[in-house]
């Protein structure tokens, strides 16, 4: 796959990601995203935010199953841009919901822990956004860098609760199964392959 | 003829004294929303009396259903409504799919006609009513209510029927009558969303005898002078405007009245957070959210704050006295 080395692939990745802002914004100037365009506005934030989150993931284990590792050169981009998205999301929620007023972000926060999850999500997703230029990462260590970026186990279960929970009430959980299938097979694929190169080491001893 | 004058003792207004009517009238209704508990909600209205003189317009999308202007206290808000695009194209109506947009989309589906509605349990005259004749039962109303959903969005709709009671009293309810259930079609073949085990099938809501027997309870027909909308719930749904919106059951098909609370669809399938009554309060939060504030749908720009919720929706002074000595935090 030679095209994903192009020099145009990462400004094509790029501006594939700010398309669907570009939908909602020009949706939002135009009033075409339905009765409710705040409520449209927010979970659409939200759902680009878990879906960049899930692409970012995707990377590795594609990169593995098919041998293109140029597919690398993407996974920075993408996890920039699911904590792009999910920074608009928070944004969204603070001045269409609750106007902007802290006090009231703060009730409302103790008063949905749903809320309190996504937030905490968002806050675990700043270090690895904080860090995610090669200085820190030469800074850092490889090894300390990398596993302060494991926190992106965290944030992804975070986020699918925030999901599942903000859905609780309606018993109508399919997309959040989606969601989770996906994560699930993601992570699943990390576990197996660790599991694997543990394997040949112990015969070995 | 004015033989009485100030020298006889009595203070007599002249002509010019006189409020006129309509003056006086209007400031009855403002008093009667500032009674509503609703005086900011009312001054805003008030602002807006011009366009509330107005008719309402007829969309001209489906078949009219004339009424006259509602008379009852409480029954026609002067709040602007909600543009009709978006009574009828953001729904809950889980038969049709969990989306709001799904039962705009799918509700086409349905048929409406023939329809009968029945009506049996606890009272002296059972009866199975055609559709045409419960449209001739009683004289259509126009009221236009609050409505007020538990997901914390609020709409304006110019509703088009008459009080259930006109219904229930023809039924002639047995004493043992205490509840009254009502039943919304649930068929596969019309209803997509009914293949889905969201809910149990059929919806089933419930009310006190009293509740249901109130004036402003509404059983509708239509909205902005023409019939339902199929999303909407045609051909005859139930409008409880003190209550969140999943109170009023749609497509009707049948009515019980029974003596023990009914087990109600949403009562069921999520106990700890909708309860019986369901009032719109905005002390007594949902468990996942706060109900202080809600979204009026289509009239706030996008940068526009929440507004607050009233008790009952602003229908406290209509039905405040049906939840006397109650607690509302325990009967939620």
């Amino acid at each position: 796959m030679r095209s994903l080395l192009h020099p145009a692939a990462k400004p094509v990745v790029f501006v594939l990601c700010l398309l669907p802002l570009a939908a909602l914004v020009y949706g939002a100037a135009t009033d075409t995203l339905g009765a409710n365009p705040a409520e449209a506005l927010i979970r659409s934030l939200g759902d680009w935010t878990l879906r960049l989150l899930c692409g970012t993931l995707a990377v590795t284990p594609l990169r593995q199953a098919t041998g293109w590792h140029a597919l690398a050169r993407f996974r920075r981009l993408l996890g920039l841009f699911t904590f792009f998205y999910g920074v608009l999301h928070l944004l969204a929620y603070a001045w269409f919901d609750m106007g902007f007023y802290l006090d009231e972000i703060v009730r409302d926060i103790a008063k949905r822990p749903f809320i309190l999850v996504g937030f905490a999500a968002l806050l675990l997703m700043l270090p690895l956004a904080a860090t995610s230029f090669n200085r820190a990462i030469k800074a850092l260590g490889a090894t300390r860098w990398q596993t302060l970026h494991r926190l992106v186990y965290a944030v992804a279960g975070l986020g699918l609760l925030h999901f599942f929970w903000m859905r609780a009430g309606k018993n109508d959980q399919a997309e959040v199964a989606v969601y989770a299938a996906v994560l699930g097979a993601l992570l699943g694929w990390r576990v197996l392959r660790r599991l694997r190169s543990r394997a040949p080491k112990l015969q070995r001893a | 003829m004015h033989f009485l004058d100030k020298n006889r003792g009595y203070e007599h207004p002249t002509a010019s004294d006189i409020t006129p009517r309509a003056v006086y009238e209007q400031r009855r209704e403002l008093l009667r929303w500032m009674a509503a508990g609703g005086a900011g909600v009312a001054l805003a209205g008030w602002a807006q009396r011009e366009a509330h003189a107005q008719q309402i317009a007829r969309p001209q999308k489906l078949a009219a259903l004339s009424a006259t202007r509602s008379t009852l206290p409480g029954s026609v808000t002067m709040e602007k409504p909600t543009p009709y695009g978006d009574v009828t194209t953001y729904n809950n109506f889980y038969e049709f799919g969990t989306d709001k947009e799904d039962p705009s989309r799918l509700a086409g589906t349905l048929k409406t006609r023939p329809w009968t509605v029945t009506v049996e349990g606890a009272v002296g005259k059972p009866r199975v009513w055609a559709l045409d004749d419960l449209l001739k039962l009683a004289p259509m109303e126009e009221r236009i209510y609050r409505l007020r959903c538990v997901e914390g969005w609020s709409m304006v709709i110019p509703w088009v029927g008459y009080s259930l009671a006109e219904l229930i009293r023809r039924s002639e309810p047995t004493g043992n009558a205490k509840f009254v259930e009502f039943h919304s079609l649930a068929d596969k073949r019309q209803m997509p969303g009914v293949n889905s085990r969201v809910l149990l099938w059929p919806y089933v809501e419930g009310l006190r005898l009293d509740e249901a027997m109130h004036p402003l309870s509404l059983l509708a027909f239509g909205l902005y002078g023409e019939v339902l909308p199929n999303q909407n719930g045609a051909p005859v749904r139930l409008v409880v405007p003190w209550k969140y919106g999943f109170k009023s059951a749609k497509s009707i098909v049948k009515i019980r009245l029974v003596e023990k609370q009914p087990a109600t669809a949403w009562n069921v399938s999520a106990p700890q957070e909708y309860g019986f009554y369901s009032n719109v309060n905005p002390k007594v939060d949902h468990p996942r959210w706060s109900q202080a504030t809600e979204r009026r749908i289509g009239e706030d720009g996008l940068f526009q704050r929440r507004r607050p919720t009233t008790l009952f929706n602003g229908y406290e002074a209509q039905v405040g006295q049906l939840y006397a000595g109650m607690d509302l935090k325990k009967f939620y």
